[in-house]
């Protein structure tokens, strides 16, 4: 093997097509939604728990920095989920051409995004 | 025919299988459940709690949630095998990630039977 072969690993170099970054943006999107986990399960815990364990809860997600964090997981988890099902496409064979594969990632990004804008109006 | 040394036989087609499936399965339940919610009037905690308190809601939400543990091991399994090197470390994250998520499974039975 040719040892001294290019690599191009300067991440500021390297320009990727829209499906590229759906691609790594689904992989960011789905470790932050790991990591959030147990904050998540702790918030459907004390949701339910009782009414005054809720009331809790709301007023505590009325802080503004929790209201931000907020607004990046439902970011995270749309983005997650239309990426997520533009690969059940793909798996199918519903996307056949590099025409649709493009247009698809556009779409993902387009509706994901206008989601997160919706719910952080709603969440403000 | 072609002789290949393969390591862990069929696993990977599996757990590809698997991603896929939970996927299709939380799918299906977070769409559900969102348009559940749009129907409704008003939100507050009795219609969460109402939607929480029936045994078919609290089954179903913890396969969403099992499927979602699962995904996530797949999930993260793979990060890190592209990102982490050291056989050491990474097969300690593995180890945590596998205990963490049954830990999780634990809790969510407590949280949606415990109400």
């Amino acid at each position: 093997m040719n040892k001294s072969r290019p690599k191009h690993l300067d991440l500021r170099k390297i320009k990727l097509p829209i499906s590229g970054y759906v691609s790594i943006l689904h992989r960011i999107s789905g470790a932050l939604l790991f990591l959030s986990l147990p904050v998540l399960l702790l918030l459907l815990d004390q949701s339910l728990r009782s009414i005054e364990t809720y009331t809790n809860l709301t007023e505590h997600l009325a802080h503004p920095v929790l209201k931000l964090a907020l607004f990046g997981l439902m970011w995270a988890f749309l983005h997650h989920f239309c990426a997520g099902l533009r690969y059940l496409a793909i798996d199918l064979h519903l996307l056949p051409n590099l025409a649709a594969a493009r247009a698809s990632s556009k779409w993902v990004m387009a509706v994901s995004l206008t989601l997160t804008v919706v719910l952080g109006v709603k969440l403000w | 025919m072609v002789n290949r040394i393969v390591t862990g036989a069929h696993y990977g087609l599996r757990d590809w299988l698997a991603q896929r499936v939970t996927a299709a399965v939380m799918a299906v339940y977070v769409v559900v459940v969102a348009g559940y919610l749009l129907m409704q009037p008003s939100f507050g905690y009795d219609t969460w709690l109402e939607l929480f308190s029936g045994n078919i809601t609290r089954t179903f939400s913890l396969l969403f949630l099992l499927s979602l543990f699962y995904h996530a091991w797949i999930g993260v399994r793979d990060i890190v095998m592209d990102y982490v090197k050291p056989a050491g470390i990474r097969l300690l994250i593995h180890v945590l990630v596998i205990l963490v998520l049954v830990l999780y499974t634990i809790w969510s039975v407590q949280i949606l039977w415990g109400i």
